[in-house]
């Protein structure tokens, strides 16, 4: 692991309000069986095409290309003349899960597809992102079930007080990163991509150089080239990780101890799912959130919500408005001291002793030695700038041609499987689909307990929007209160907020906070993607009683003004 | 305040404000019956059952508006959630005493409701009074200290470990701080006794009194392949035996719970004495008829030899001092209602046992007057926690010694048993059979010492056996 670029301040984040790499699920390692169109919206107004799925065309087969050419020629000519063949249609740099993702698309696409990687198969999500941490999510879970007497108590259960072995726990999250990690590899290994170990760089258009250190490296071919290398946490200046009493989510997801008292720098995602795993397995936790709210990518009265469940009830307090300017390990009979300094005045605040501090500040692309400037390509803090179909941008502002970059690498979206679906994006244009994946249909999660899920615009994001464009917006809000299933399980707490026009119906937005929150989300998540009204979605019927009938409720208690409403769909024979 | 006629003791304090959020159902509270009030005052509603204190997000209304009943006046933020509350007055906002994002306790006055505009003024008046001197409390809630709360710290920790590495830093740990809020300790008096010096719940519990919670976690060593199974929780699962009723503690019944547990944390110590009461029976007699009770005398007799032993009408307060009690307050155990109150016979030496001027208030009479209290649950506080000593009779079922425990807070309990014809031999050997009674009494050893007991059992039977100084 290259060491990470962490010259940035800590207030700018990553231009993107998700930061995190801990919050999807991994759902790329299953075997897809079929790829789905992702459309924007605007195609979808064309009512024409707006109930058409996409179904794969190509048979799965390898085609054999007419320019299988050989490595030795390209090689030699050092880059300076474009070949004319290539070894591969497409070669992926990194295997992470937007690179898998992108890999299977265009093996189903017919494509001759390699996948580079110098690391360990599965990127970031798979071994040391969301993966691992639900494995510790899913035990603290538990552990909140098997602690909270009075709820036990309401469901007539006794049980006799719950202790965990934190080596076992730390195990479960290993050998889940392994499965997963062995289920990607043979995925790809089946459908016949090449995996081809060792750090890739672009060494000229449509080139990529990979090998180990100390071992000669290859020069391949390609059509086309996408970078997909990820991110690593990024770790603000003068704060020294000693990878024991300050760590960064790499470490903490090892489970190596678990603190009395840990700081946890950062509010967002990361820092509050291991917020929720070190409370339930016995620790006090700190929270240091250099904005004057805590969670400040949520919406904000979710996170109001959200602070009343997950943080004001537990063994947690915070200094809100301050940066971390000096994290010391513990060392010399000290514990771990945090200096504080005022976010606004740069005056010295505080000064914290804990027993451990962990770094959640965001990710930070992992771009170096990708050898851009052969390509004329400058990263913007890091970033490879793309537009809005993943072309890398070069210093001058053009897209160059054959080269995109997905996934973390770009910032625009930090998500697992918001890297996936930029990689099947990318893949459709190159099998001649124009695609532009619409951001604002991806679902995000927390999966503290309970969850938090949000897809599209926020309220203060949609009235801004609403303001500039000039057109109302609505909310409509359900509780999990009024819902059959979660008052079952005791679970009565949540909130599911819809924002959307009520003049004709536009889903702009959906918040949940809740039991399950991550799995319901996907309705509305759906509903934005294929461009789905309210007035439409509401005829759609949901069992009951099922957690999903919160969401029912929302649609329902929407008013929308517009006098066209239309069925879910047309009556088809079958 | 005085001029309100709106009562605003906390016992009548019950908001007449109704909450009614959106995701809530409105929680109902009883109104307050209304004294002719012109002037009302808007008190911070209890909007969940755990909710202490609550934050004004916004007040819907300003001063000045008109108000109508069931209209939303204020928004408030409880431990639960954001609730509108709504009036069930009509009148006028006349003024806001705590102000947006300020907090105040649950029951404390926010805003006064004016019936007309001419009271505005007056109300304003005394908002500004109320909020020069409620803000301070409002915003932190210090209403009381229980006594200097140091811990105390038994063995030095290592001289390293046991400061804050930031010399003169107070250091607690998140938990620590939520409990010591909760319980009102302040923590800046507190000795950490967790790594680094820093204070831990422990502490807190420790301060605030408190059987500390049993740690969440029982981490099991990785060293076994097979996990042992986590020991049964003592105390918390009793085997349940078919037929069996329960009953929940009355709130008479669950502060004796209370006091009674925290007894455990004194170190108490016994000291019986046989006492002949011939004597006593036949003044009893006597007085009888003027209305006198044994229990009369007896708080009398104890009341006089306890000025002249004062270190046992003492109290230990905080495990350093003694603090000498300037009156001599005699607390008599009475059983009543299913449960057990200390009716106080407050300066018992002072007091004459019966009456010899006319008019005056005797021993006995005062003692009637608080078991009739007693029983009709009116009594005030000072009429029942303000004892220096109790005296618990059983006598009167026959019972010849038991032992009583020491109510938290004072020095020493004792224990009278009843007065039985006994055979007893004198200095030269010659039996008799009179009356004579067990007492036995039950002291903090961390102030009174055996030598002292004996003392003053010993001038207590003087007194007892020659009582003729108890009516003079």
């Amino acid at each position: 692991m290259q060491a990470s670029v962490s010259s940035l301040p800590t207030p700018h984040r990553p231009h993107s309000i998700i930061r995190s790499n801990s919050n999807p699920s991994f759902r790329s390692c299953g075997l897809r069986k079929e790829a789905f169109g992702f459309h924007s919206l605007s195609q979808f107004l064309n009512r024409e095409s707006r109930w058409i799925r996409i179904f794969p065309t190509n048979p799965r087969s390898r085609r054999q290309f007419v320019f299988s050419a050989s490595a030795s020629a390209s090689a030699a000519d050092n880059g300076s003349q474009l070949p004319t063949s290539f070894d591969y249609d497409l070669v992926i740099i990194g295997a992470g899960v937007g690179g898998h993702g992108a890999a299977l698309h265009a093996v189903e696409k017919g494509l001759k597809t390699a996948i580079v990687e110098g690391d360990v198969m599965g990127g970031t999500c798979v071994n040391r992102g969301c993966v691992p941490s639900k494995a510790l999510l899913a035990v603290s879970g538990r552990m909140r079930e098997l602690q909270n007497e009075h709820h036990l108590k309401a469901l007539g259960l006794q049980v006799a007080a719950a202790g965990y072995d934190r080596q076992a726990v730390a195990d479960h999250a290993n050998n889940l990163a392994s499965k997963i990690r062995g289920n990607l590899t043979n995925s790809l290994k089946a459908l016949g991509v090449d995996i081809l170990t060792g750090f890739g760089t672009i060494v000229g258009p449509q080139k990529v150089k990979y090998g180990k250190v100390g071992l000669s490296d290859n020069v391949i071919t390609a059509k086309d080239i996408i970078i997909a290398t990820g991110s690593v946490p990024f770790v603000p200046k003068g704060i020294e990780v000693d990878g024991k009493t300050v760590i960064t989510s790499d470490h903490a997801l090892k489970l190596e101890i678990v603190p009395d008292w840990i700081a946890i720098v950062g509010s967002g995602y990361i820092g509050l799912e291991f917020s929720d795993v070190y409370t339930a397995l016995g620790s006090e936790v700190t929270f240091i959130e250099a904005m004057d709210q805590l969670m400040p990518g949520f919406d904000p009265e979710i996170g109001k919500l959200a602070q009343r469940v997950l943080i004001n009830p537990r063994k947690i307090d915070y200094h809100t408005g301050v940066f971390a300017t000096k994290i010391t390990p513990a060392k010399d009979g000290k514990p771990v001291i945090i200096e504080l300094i005022d976010a606004k005045t740069k005056e010295s605040k505080d000064t914290l002793e804990v027993d451990a501090a962990l770094i959640a500040t965001g990710r930070a692309p992992f771009t170096k030695g990708l050898g851009l400037d052969n390509i004329n390509v400058e990263t913007q803090r890091g970033f490879v700038p793309v537009d809005e179909r993943m072309r890398v941008i070069d210093a001058d502002g053009n897209p160059v041609p054959h080269l995109y970059c997905i996934g973390d690498a770009n910032g625009k979206l930090m998500l697992a499987h918001a890297a996936s679906a930029q990689g099947i994006s990318v893949v459709e244009q190159l099998t001649g689909k124009d695609n532009v994946l619409n951001h604002l249909s991806i679902p995000a999660a927390c999966f503290t307990h309970p969850e938090i899920s949000m897809v599209g615009l926020t309220e203060p994001q949609a009235r801004e929007k609403a303001e500039k464009e000039g057109f109302e917006i609505s909310i409509a809000k359900t509780s999990f209160k009024a819902n059959t299933k979660a008052l079952a399980e005791n679970e009565g707490e949540g909130l599911a907020k819809l924002i959307y026009r009520p003049d004709n119906g536009e889903i702009l937005g959906v918040h949940i906070f809740g039991m399950h929150a991550a799995d319901l989300i996907h309705e509305a998540s759906n509903a934005i993607a294929l461009g789905t009204r309210v007035q439409d979605i509401k005829f759609a019927v949901h069992a009951h009683p099922t957690l999903s009938e919160v969401l029912d409720e929302l649609y329902k208690s929407a008013k929308v003004n517009s006098d066209i409403t239309k069925p879910v769909s047309e009556p088809v024979s079958v | 305040m005085a001029s309100l006629s709106f009562s605003s003791s906390v016992s009548s304090s019950t908001p007449f404000l109704r909450p009614s959020a959106f995701l809530l159902k409105p929680r109902s509270i009883s109104r307050v019956p209304l004294v002719r009030a012109k002037i009302r005052e808007i008190f911070m509603p209890a909007l969940s059952s755990t909710m202490t204190e609550g934050k004004i997000v916004s007040w819907i209304k300003s001063e000045g508006d008109v108000l109508s009943k069931g209209e939303s006046v204020v928004v408030v933020e409880s431990d639960k959630a954001d609730m509108d509350v709504e009036t069930f007055y009509d009148g006028i906002l006349a003024a806001i005493v705590v102000n947006e994002g300020e907090t105040a306790p649950v029951g404390s006055p926010i805003g006064l409701l004016a019936e007309t505009e001419d009271e505005i003024a007056e109300a304003k008046a005394k908002a500004a009074a109320q909020s020069s001197s409620a803000a301070p409390t409002a915003s932190a809630p210090k209403v009381e200290e229980p006594g200097p709360v140091t811990a105390n710290v038994e063995a030095p920790a290592p001289a390293v470990a046991a400061a804050p590495a930031t010399p003169g830093k107070v250091v607690a740990t998140p938990y620590a701080k939520k409990l010591a809020k909760q319980h009102k300790v302040d923590i800046n008096k507190l000795a950490g006794t967790g790594p680094f010096g820093r204070i831990t719940s422990e502490d807190v519990e420790k301060a605030a009194g408190i059987t500390p919670a049993p740690k969440a976690n029982v981490v099991v060593p990785s060293a076994p392949a097979t996990p042992a199974p986590s020991p049964p929780k003592a105390a918390t699962s009793f085997p349940e035996i078919p037929g069996s009723k329960v009953v929940p503690f009355t709130t008479m019944q669950a502060a004796v719970s209370k006091n009674m547990l925290e007894s455990l944390s004194v170190p108490t110590f016994r000291v019986g004495y046989p006492i002949a009461t011939d004597a006593l029976d036949a003044l009893y007699e006597k007085v009888k008829p003027k209305g006198v009770t044994m229990t009369a005398l007896l708080a009398k007799a104890a009341a006089m030899a306890l000025v002249q032993h004062p270190v046992v009408n003492a109290t230990c307060k905080d495990g350093k001092s003694f603090t000498y009690n300037s009156s001599v307050n005699i607390a008599v155990a009475v059983a009543i209602n299913d449960g057990l109150i200390t009716p106080v016979l407050q300066d018992a030496d002072k007091v004459e046992i019966h009456e010899l001027n006319i008019g005056s208030l005797s021993l006995s009479k005062k003692w009637k007057e608080l078991v009739e209290k007693a029983r009709a649950k009116q009594l005030q506080p000072q009429e029942y926690n303000s004892g220096t000593f109790t005296l618990s009779n059983l006598g009167m079922f026959g019972v010849d010694r038991f032992d009583a425990i020491l109510p938290p807070g004072q020095g020493a309990i004792m224990a009278v048993g009843a007065s039985k014809p006994s055979v007893i031999a004198d200095k030269e050997g010659f039996f008799s059979v009179k009356n004579q009674m067990l007492v036995n009494v039950t002291a903090d050893h961390r102030i009174i010492y055996g030598a002292d007991l004996a003392a003053f059992l010993q001038t207590f039977s003087k007194i007892i056996e020659n009582p003729e100084s108890l009516t003079m």
